[in-house]
C-alpha cells in the first residue's frame, strides 16, 4: 500500500473540511477500498475516516426508513422493520459478500464500491475506468462477468452492489452532504452509465459525503431478490432481479424490475414495467416482460449468455412474486 | 506518519504506534507475534485472518489498525490454549475438522462470532421465514453462515460437523 495520512474527524463539520485536503478519501467499512488501495488501483494520499460518525441508526420516517449510511449491512438486513416491510431489500443485502463483510461494510459503502472488473484491478493493464484515456481491456478481453445493457466503448463494467438493486426497485433516495448544502439524489440518478467518462461511477460530488439512505413508504405487493451466480454463497451476481408485483385479482395492477450484474449502475426495466401495468396474470406477460428487459442488450463474447438468463430471471422473479402475493 | 492507538488484545492493553498502513492483520502478526491468525488472501476473500473485534467477527486484512482505537481484539490464542480448549477448538478436535490447519483459526474465531449471530437471530440468505425472531440451526444454514471461510483441503463435512456439535452446547 502507498503512504496516506490519515485522521479521524471528530464530527461532520470537520469531515467536510478534511476532505478539501489533496487526494483525500473517506473511509467508512473499507472493505472495497482497502482492497483496492493493496493493488494500487485507489491511490487516496488521505484517509478521513468517518467510521465513527453517528450516522449508524435506522429511523422511521414519513411512513418509511431513514438508514444512516453507517448502518453495517448485517444490521440493515437485521432490522426488523426491514425484514417485515421491505424483505427483498433484506434478501439483496444477506446473499452480498460474508458475513464477515457485511459485520464491516457500510450502507453508504455498499453505493460506492467499485466494480470487480479484473482489468480495474490489475495496474498493469489498461483501463479506463482506473486510467482514463488507456483504453478497455475488457471489450476484447475475457468479459464474462461484464455488462449487457447501457455500457460503452470505453466501459463495459458493471456495479456489484446487491443492494443498490434492491433500493432502485424501491425508489430509495441517497441524502449526501457537502460543507455548505445538502440535498436528495434518486438512486436512479446516482450511479452513472460510462459513456467516455467511466472513471466516474456516480454523480456524487467530490466534497459531498452520504449521511443517509431514505426508503419510501413500503410498496404493496409481493417482493423477491433473485441472485443468479457461480457459487451457492460469496459471489457476486452474474444477473440479479429485484421484482415487485402487485395484483388486483387476476391481473397485475403493478410492477416494479431493477437488475444487477448487467450495467455500470443497477437497471431499470421501465419498459417491461410498463408493459405489465393493468395487464391479466399470465407466464406469457412475465416472459414477454423478461425479453422485454433485455431490448437492445449487447453481449461481448463470453458474457452472451447473460442476455437469455437476465431475461428468465426476471420472468423467473415476476412469477415468484406474483405467487408470494396470491398466497 | 504514525497514529497513536490504544489496543485491548485477548484481554491485555497496548498502548502501539501504527504506520496508517498497517492493517490489524500485520499488526497481530508483526508488532505483537501473535501468528496464530493466517494471511490467505489479504483481500477479504478467503477469511483465514477472521478474529473478532468487540465480538464481531471480521476480516482483520480489511480494517486499518488505526480506525481501532480503543477497540477490543480477540484472536485464537486468546479462545484457549492447550490446557483449556474453547468448546469449537475441542469440537474441530474431536471432529477433525482440518487437514494442513491453515484455516483453522479464522474458521474458528469466525464460528464463535457466527454462533453469536445466529443467537442474537440474525437471518441468513438461506433463512427461510425473515421475520421469525430466532433461527434454528442446521447444517444449511451452518453452511450459508461460513462461506466466508475457505478451507482449501475443503474439511468442509467435519468442520460443519463441529460447529454444528459445539453450537448445541
Amino acid at each position: 500500500m502507498r503512504a496516506f495520512t490519515y485522521e479521524r474527524p471528530v464530527d461532520m463539520a470537520a469531515a467536510l473540511v478534511a476532505i478539501g485536503r489533496p487526494g483525500a478519501k473517506f473511509l467508512a467499512g473499507g472493505t472495497n477500498l482497502l482492497d483496492l488501495m493493496k493493488v494500487d488501483a485507489e491511490t487516496p494520499q488521505h484517509i478521513v475516516d468517518v467510521s465513527r460518525l453517528p450516522l449508524d441508526q435506522i429511523s422511521e420516517e414519513n411512513g418509511g426508513l431513514r438508514i444512516g449510511a453507517m448502518v453495517s449491512n448485517t444490521a440493515l438486513a437485521g432490522d426488523q422493520r426491514v425484514r417485515e416491510h421491505y424483505p427483498l431489500l433484506a434478501r439483496a443485502v444477506l446473499n452480498g459478500a460474508s458475513a464477515q463483510l457485511r459485520n464491516q461494510a457500510t450502507t453508504g459503502g455498499n453505493l460506492l464500491q467499485r466494480t470487480r472488473c479484473y482489468y480495474f484491478y490489475d495496474p498493469s493493464t489498461p483501463c479506463n475506468k482506473r486510467s482514463p484515456g488507456s483504453g478497455c481491456s475488457a471489450l476484447q478481453g475475457y468479459n464474462r462477468i461484464h455488462a449487457i445493457l447501457g455500457a460503452s466503448d470505453a466501459c463495459i463494467a458493471v456495479h456489484p452492489s446487491d443492494m443498490a438493486v434492491a433500493m432502485m426497485v424501491l425508489d430509495a433516495e441517497v441524502e449526501v452532504q457537502a460543507p455548505h448544502s445538502h440535498r436528495r439524489i434518486k438512486i436512479a440518478d446516482f450511479h452513472r452509465l460510462p459513456g467516455n467518462t467511466p472513471q466516474n461511477d456516480t454523480n456524487l460530488g467530490a466534497e459531498e459525503l452520504i449521511t443517509a439512505v431514505i426508503l419510501p413508504p413500503p410498496p404493496a405487493g409481493g417482493q423477491v431478490y433473485r441472485k443468479v451466480r457461480d457459487r451457492a454463497s460469496y459471489d457476486f451476481a452474474l444477473v440479479s432481479v429485484a421484482a415487485l408485483v402487485d395484483l388486483d385479482g387476476e391481473r397485475i395492477r403493478s410492477a416494479r424490475i431493477a437488475l444487477g450484474g448487467v450495467a455500470h449502475k443497477p437497471w431499470r426495466a421501465l419498459e417491461a414495467e410498463k408493459q405489465l401495468a393493468g395487464v391479466p396474470l399470465s407466464d406469457d406477460a412475465f416472459a414477454a416482460a423478461g425479453e422485454a428487459a433485455v431490448k437492445g442488450a449487447q453481449g461481448h463474447g463470453h458474457n452472451d449468455f447473460k442476455i437469455p438468463l437476465a431475461a428468465r430471471t426476471v420472468a423467473s422473479a415476476l412469477t415468484e412474486a406474483a405467487k408470494q402475493r396470491k398466497a | 506518519m504514525t497514529v497513536d492507538i490504544g489496543l485491548t488484545v485477548n484481554g491485555v492493553r497496548h498502548e502501539l504506534k501504527v504506520d496508517p498502513r498497517t492493517t490489524l492483520l500485520d499488526l497481530l502478526r508483526e508488532q505483537l507475534g501473535l501468528t496464530g491468525t493466517k494471511k490467505g488472501c489479504d483481500h477479504g476473500q478467503c477469511g483465514a485472518c477472521t478474529v473478532l473485534v468487540d465480538g464481531v467477527r471480521k476480516n482483520a486484512c480489511l480494517n486499518l489498525a488505526a480506525s481501532l482505537d480503543e477497540r477490543g481484539v480477540v484472536t485464537i490464542e486468546g479462545l484457549g490454549d492447550e490446557h483449556k480448549l474453547h468448546p469449537l477448538q475441542a469440537a474441530f478436535v474431536e471432529h477433525d475438522g482440518f487437514q494442513c490447519g491453515y484455516c483453522t483459526p479464522g474458521q474458528i474465531c469466525s464460528a464463535v462470532g457466527m454462533l453469536a449471530e445466529l443467537k442474537s437471530g440474525l437471518p441468513s440468505a438461506v433463512t427461510a421465514d425473515l421475520k421469525a425472531p430466532a433461527v434454528d440451526m442446521h447444517e444449511d444454514e451452518v453452511r450459508e453462515r461460513m462461506s466466508g471461510n475457505i478451507c482449501r483441503c475443503a474439511a468442509y463435512p467435519n468442520i460443519v460437523a463441529a460447529i454444528l456439535d459445539a453450537g448445541k452446547a
